[in-house]
């Protein structure tokens, strides 16, 4: 993969606007098309460029794998808690209303959470998808090209 | 001219739809069925849902088709000559199809006002949701503070996605294989 110089320039380039955008959906998600779940999907998309392009080692190098699984469960648990919360301030489970003194304010805040908590574990997880995927086929692209000229039609490489 | 461009895309996706079951080679139906979600996200776009068509554009046209690549990585890149005759499943398909078809036909006209999906609890939401949440996009107030539930549930069946296939296949286990 020392080729593509293009192409490695050009995603260097667009990776940064990527994860911006994915961000600009998340929190703007409440005004236009968008939200938590767009936005994870879209930072993921970010993150398996760079391993496209790149390769899976250093992509994992970029977010450690561990995170990722750190991650994946604590969107939900974001989620789960905000509606621990307000069952703790005296409202039903996710009833936002409780969460400020302004039930308007209690439901912004609610949104962002709840949002923030599905985008971190669609882009978590879609990530971790990617990954064992990939890490099964190209984990060295060049070996995987080889090998899938070499055997494609013996059998299946696994 | 609204009219003209319904018809384009649909055509089209059924062109796309037919090329990828006819393709033998799975590289290109992977292309194919890429193709036919980004015709779809236009059309939801044309149906004014900008969310969806997000979605579809993101997770349709891009993410599964680059999952799918990765699988292809690991099969054969031709479909297997199918050894079973066409004539049952070609009837399953029929009957199947024609009792949806037949179904439809109850159901109310499109843009139906008086549909019950647009009497039911809608209204509400489409009336009240400035002064009860105040967030512009009501799309988003519906998915996380009215049907903050379904919501929950969803992320959970992702997260629950992420867990079965990391079981399945395992994150980055081919490093230390080497080569088998």
């Amino acid at each position: 993969m020392t080729h593509h110089f293009i192409l490695r320039v050009i995603t260097k380039l667009l990776i940064p606007l990527i994860l911006l955008f994915a961000l600009y959906v998340q929190f703007h998600g409440d005004f236009g098309p968008g939200g938590g779940f767009q936005a994870g999907v879209i930072f993921a998309a970010g993150l398996v460029l760079y391993a496209l392009v790149f390769d899976l080692d250093t992509a994992s190098e970029v977010i450690k794998e561990w995170v990722l699984l750190l991650l994946a469960p604590l969107g939900v648990l974001i989620y789960a808690g905000v509606g621990l919360t307000s069952l703790y301030f005296g409202g039903n489970y996710l009833d936002y209303n409780v969460l400020a003194h302004d039930p308007v304010h209690g439901q912004h805040l609610g949104i962002l959470l709840v949002e923030l908590g599905v985008g971190i574990t669609v882009a978590s997880v879609l990530t971790t998808i990617f990954f064992s995927f990939a890490g099964r086929g190209l984990r060295d692209p060049k070996e995987a090209l080889k090998k899938s000229s070499g055997d494609r039609d013996a059998g299946q490489t696994s | 001219m609204s009219v003209v461009i319904d018809i384009m895309l649909l055509g089209l996706m059924g062109i796309t739809a037919i090329a990828a079951i006819r393709m033998k080679n799975l590289f290109a139906a992977v292309m194919l069925t890429g193709i036919y979600s980004l015709l779809s996200a236009l059309w939801f776009l044309i149906l004014d849902a900008a969310d969806v068509s997000f979605t579809e554009a993101a997770v349709g046209a891009g993410f599964s088709t680059v999952l799918m690549l990765s699988t292809l990585m690991l099969t054969r890149s031709a479909e297997k000559p199918s050894r079973h005759s066409p004539i049952l499943p070609l009837f399953v398909v029929v009957v199947t199809g024609a009792i949806l078809v037949y179904a439809t036909l109850d159901m109310p006209g499109f843009a139906d006002p008086e549909a019950p999906i647009h009497t039911h609890v809608a209204p509400h939401y489409i009336e009240e949701s400035k002064a009860e949440i105040g967030v512009p996009n009501i799309v988003t107030s519906v998915l996380a503070s009215y049907r903050g539930f379904d919501t929950l549930g969803e992320t959970t069946v992702i997260f629950t996605a992420g867990v079965g296939v990391l079981l399945l296949l395992g994150i980055g286990r081919r490093r230390e294989d080497g080569d088998e």
